[in-house]
């Protein structure tokens, strides 16, 4: 049985599957580096930050140790503060653009100081913000991620009550469910989303799905406004023969699994091969890596120039000892009495760049084949198409069409996060949910809410 | 090579760097070490009556993360016996003869114990008295230290008394705990003072404790002021020098410059204004003796790249350069000129100018860099800009005379030249 679980001992994966970007230990070393930063104007950091984090402000309250004020400066333009210093690709948002870099000197961890204020304003429990008295407005928010969460912090510290729909039993979306094992645990987004809910006003309605217990009307007809916040769903289908073979995985899935259960009971092959070069693609190929997979192969159709992921993210993936051929394309799956034994490659070339400057791949009619036992699928993910077009949501190939960023084509009905821009990271999704609430702030005061089709004097036709 | 060896009032060291009066200096274990290490000399922690220290006794400015950046003491003279010292010091002449062994001194103020101090420490065969006419906490409250230096009267008749007794050369080391170190500087050296040195310590408060609200440092729930002193004082120590060696009566005698020294470069400063020998106390309180290696080859370095042969060829060279505000030229005018290819956008220029200097800044909006350019028209050659640049010779200063003559206040007001219109 090739795929089987419990491969390692509970010391090696606690090992493998430990913090990778430790904290500071110290109250002295995070001084240190946050000394050495120079506190820049119009700070290209911040500029990066797609929340628009003021880092200067937060590294020099560190240095005042007015740890509190750090905290509240960082959580003030994003909630996941906590959470977005450890799963963030740094190295392209706020730390990439540090001008350090400009003098070839090591860029200021801004992610680790950001961990340093915001560990202990978690750890305190710190209420960093009140709560305007109530404007008797209520807003529906489906999916308890980054973008709905995020989204329910501002309504309610306005004054306007968030209830939040979630099909999970747990919040937090792809932070709890998707986001790499060694970036944070289930324990640490768990309190992270107490942490965001303990400033009141925001009810999670757990295990309640859209499309399956409730529409979209049934919402707008209960709600001032709503808010969709519902992420993207399955990995994309390679539509090649031998797909439905035995140990072919969904990267999502896979994940998802790891995220919810002791690691000893996920399974995972002996040669695992991971079809993609995004995000996840690098964390299902690290992680069945460090589940005891013996070896782990990641096929890319196009070259390193054009993959999706970070240098940084690579290089993690190279470290953890995972092989990558570039230039190949899926063909077929080979499977023996069901169970994949093979996978078979197409050969790529990259021909002349299309519209946006990216070069696209070309068979070369050569073909090569890759001995494996499980096959994990990370070539993107699907957005809710049908959920979306049965709830007449405007949408281009399943992302929700919105203008002025967060509105869609329903008055009242707003959305942002993965389910528009079809999935980038926790800190966009963050940004996306703040800019809907503003978007919902102003809405709730215009004339247009009033053609909202709420009836509040209708019996509720859902027990949400 | 140059020659780095001091020959001051015939007390030779090797070379200009002596051990300023203080802990480093107060017991033989220590000299000893310190000599070993290569410091010239030494001038041993005050002698005088025997007095008891209180146990917390420093605190210290940190700043950015620097820790010392200034230092505080409230520590007296030496509390270990007198015979202990005058032993301990004799010893340690045997063992380096080649090195300064200088004493300070503290008597109470009457002209029989000042004699009988200077007679034992003579007896030991120390090369030089230094009259510690400074100290500015605890030994004040008893008639002696700062304020003996602050009273011009009372330290002539101190320096009246030793002169009568010493045969070894006498330095007296100044406070700075005045507003001019010149009157205390002159009475001394009118009383036959040989030799001058400055400065002692500042009086300070470095700081308060804000969850007990006491000051640093803590001495059961009380504190005093202290004695300031390290880097941070080194600019207040460099004008005090400067003043001694502008002075036609102090400037005759040699000195022995102190406050805030810690490399060589500050060490070339100081003797650039006058000095002939200096002091370090702080720097080797927090790094140890082994600070004097650097200190020795890079002044050595220096003076090669100068062409300087022995430290006599420098010594005072700077003092000239030091003008009256009024003699300065007015035509002399200079605007900033920002590097491109070494700018990396920190924007600290741009606000600097902006908010506290001429607004001479032009900020073109870019993500995530910013381009800042010089309005040269508007810039009036402050400096601020160049002096928060973080990167070396970004930001450079450009000759732009406003006109080709030299031309000062006294003569810009004579000829009724405008003033600015804006
Ligand atoms: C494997 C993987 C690794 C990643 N790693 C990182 C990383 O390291 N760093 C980073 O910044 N980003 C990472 N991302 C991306 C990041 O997780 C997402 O961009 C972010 O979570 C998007 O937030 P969201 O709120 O828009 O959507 P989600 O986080 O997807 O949240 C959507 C929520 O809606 C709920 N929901 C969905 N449908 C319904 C329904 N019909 N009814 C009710 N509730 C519903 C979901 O259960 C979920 O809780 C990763 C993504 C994946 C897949
Ligand atoms: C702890 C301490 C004790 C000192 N004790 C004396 C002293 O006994 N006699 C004296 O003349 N100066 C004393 N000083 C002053 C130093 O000799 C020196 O003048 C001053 O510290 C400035 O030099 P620096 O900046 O190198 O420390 C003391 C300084 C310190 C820090
Ligand atoms: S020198 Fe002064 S006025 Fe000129 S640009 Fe710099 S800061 Fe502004």
């Amino acid at each position: 049985m090739p795929i089987i679980n419990n491969r390692l001992s509970d010391e090696e994966y606690r090992t493998n599957f430990s913090d990778i970007h430790p904290p500071f230990e110290t109250r002295d070393a995070a001084l240190v580096e946050a000394n050495r930063c120079l506190f820049c104007y119009d700070a290209p950091c911040t500029k990066s930050c797609p929340t628009g984090i003021d880092v200067p402000k937060f590294i020099k309250q560190i240095t005042t140790d007015n740890i509190k004020g750090s905290a509240h400066t960082i959580l003030e333009a994003n909630i996941f503060g906590a959470g977005c210093s450890r799963v963030c690709p740094v190295e392209k948002l706020c730390e990439g653009a540090c001008v350090y870099n400009l003098m070839e000197e090591e860029p200021i961890p801004i992610a680790r100081l950001q961990r340093y204020a915001t560990e202990k304003a978690m750890k305190e429990k710190w209420q960093l913000f009140d709560r305007l008295p109530s404007t008797g407005k209520r807003v529906a928010i489906v999916g308890a991620g980054p973008a709905g969460l995020s989204c329910a912090h501002v309504l309610s510290r306005q004054g306007v009550e968030a209830v939040i729909y979630e099909k999970e039993l747990k919040g937090g979306g792809l932070m709890t469910y998707g986001v790499a094992a060694y970036k944070v645990t289930p324990e640490f987004c768990a309190d992270e989303v107490d942490y965001i809910t303990s400033l009141g006003g925001i009810e999670i309605k757990y295990n309640k799905a859209l499309g399956r217990d409730f529409t979209l009307f049934d919402l707008q007809q209960k709600y001032d406004a709503v808010f969709l916040g519902i992420g993207v769903g399955e990995a994309r289908q390679l539509h090649i023969p031998g797909e439905q073979s035995e140990g072919v995985v969904d990267a999502i899935e896979f994940i998802h699994q790891l995220r919810s259960n002791p690691y000893a009971q996920i399974p995972v092959g002996d040669k695992v091969a991971v079809i993609g070069m995004g995000m996840t693609a690098i964390d299902a190929a690290t992680q069945a890596k460090r589940l005891g997979a013996k070896e782990v192969t990641l096929v890319y159709r196009r070259t390193k120039a054009e993959m999706p992921c970070t240098e940084e993210e690579l290089d993690l993936a190279m470290l953890d000892g995972c092989n990558v051929i570039w230039l190949a394309a899926p063909k077929e799956i080979i499977g023996e009495k069901g169970k994949v034994n093979a996978l078979v490659c197409s050969v790529m070339t990259l021909g002349p760049a299309d519209a946006s400057g990216r070069r696209f791949p070309v068979d070369s009619g050569q073909t090569f084949m890759l001995e494996v036992d499980m096959v994990i699928k990370a070539a993107g993910q699907m957005p809710f198409t049908e959920l979306v077009t049965n709830n007449l949501l405007e949408n281009n190939g399943g992302k929700i069409e919105v203008t002025e960023k967060t509105k869609t084509n329903l008055n009242g009905v707003f959305a942002g996060g993965d389910c528009v821009n079809g999935g980038k990271e926790v800190v966009d999704a963050v940004q996306a949910g703040k800019e809907a609430a503003q978007a919902i702030l102003k809405y709730l005061q215009s004339d247009e809410s009033h053609f909202f089709q709420k009836e509040s004097t209708q019996p509720t036709i859902f027990e949400g | 090579m140059a020659n780095i060896s001091a020959n001051f009032l015939g007390i030779r060291s090797p070379n200009p760097f002596w051990l300023a009066s203080a802990p480093p200096t107060d017991k033989k274990v220590n000299v000893l070490r310190a000599l070993e290490a290569g410091w010239g000399g030494v001038v041993w922690k005050t002698l005088g009556p025997q007095i008891k220290n209180v146990s917390s006794r420093y605190s210290a400015v940190n700043y950015n993360g620097s820790r010392v950046m200034g230092f505080n003491n409230i520590e007296l003279i030496s509390d270990r016996p007198l015979e202990h010292n005058l032993r301990e010091i004799e010893e340690v002449i045997k063992e380096f003869p080649d090195r300064a062994m200088i004493v300070s001194l503290m008597a109470e103020n009457t002209r029989e114990k000042w004699h009988e101090l200077i007679q034992q420490v003579e007896d030991t065969g120390a090369h030089g008295l230094e009259l510690n006419f400074g100290c500015p906490h605890g030994m004040t409250e008893r008639g002696m230290g700062a304020v003996v230096g602050q009273d011009t009267e009372i330290a002539r008749m101190v320096v009246e008394w030793v002169m009568e007794k010493a045969t070894i050369p006498v330095i007296t080391k100044l406070t700075p705990n005045v507003h001019s170190v010149v009157p205390t500087g002159r009475a001394a050296v009118e009383a036959g003072s040989n030799a001058l040195s400055l400065i002692n310590t500042i009086q300070s408060i470095t700081g308060i404790d804000l969850d007990t609200f006491v000051p640093n440092p803590y001495v059961a729930g009380k504190s005093v002021f202290g004695g300031y002193c390290g880097p941070a004082v080194k600019p207040i120590a460099l004008k005090m020098l400067a003043t001694i060696s502008q002075d036609e009566i102090t400037r005759k005698v040699p000195v022995s410059g102190i406050g805030g020294i810690s490399t060589w470069k500050d060490a070339a400063e100081f003797m650039l204004l006058g000095a002939t020998t200096v002091q370090v106390c702080t720097a080797v309180m927090k790094h140890g003796f082994r600070i004097i290696e650097d200190m020795c080859e890079g002044l050595n370095n220096w003076m090669d790249e100068k062409g300087f042969a022995t430290i006599y060829d420098f010594i005072g060279k700077t003092v000239p350069a030091l003008t009256h505000w009024e003699d300065l030229d007015i035509n002399y005018h200079i605007v900033a000129h920002i590097n491109q290819d070494k700018c990396i956008h920190c924007g600290l220029c741009y606000i600097a100018c902006e908010d506290a200097s001429h607004q001479a800044i032009n900020l073109a909006w870019g993500k995530p860099y910013n381009t800042y350019t010089i309005k040269e028209e508007e810039c009036i050659g402050c400096n601020l800009c160049k002096l928060i640049c973080p990167v070396d010779n970004c930001i450079t200063m450009v000759e732009k005379r406003k006109g080709d003559e030299y031309l000062n206040w006294k003569e810009f007001q004579k000829r009724g030249l405008p003033l600015n219109d804006h």
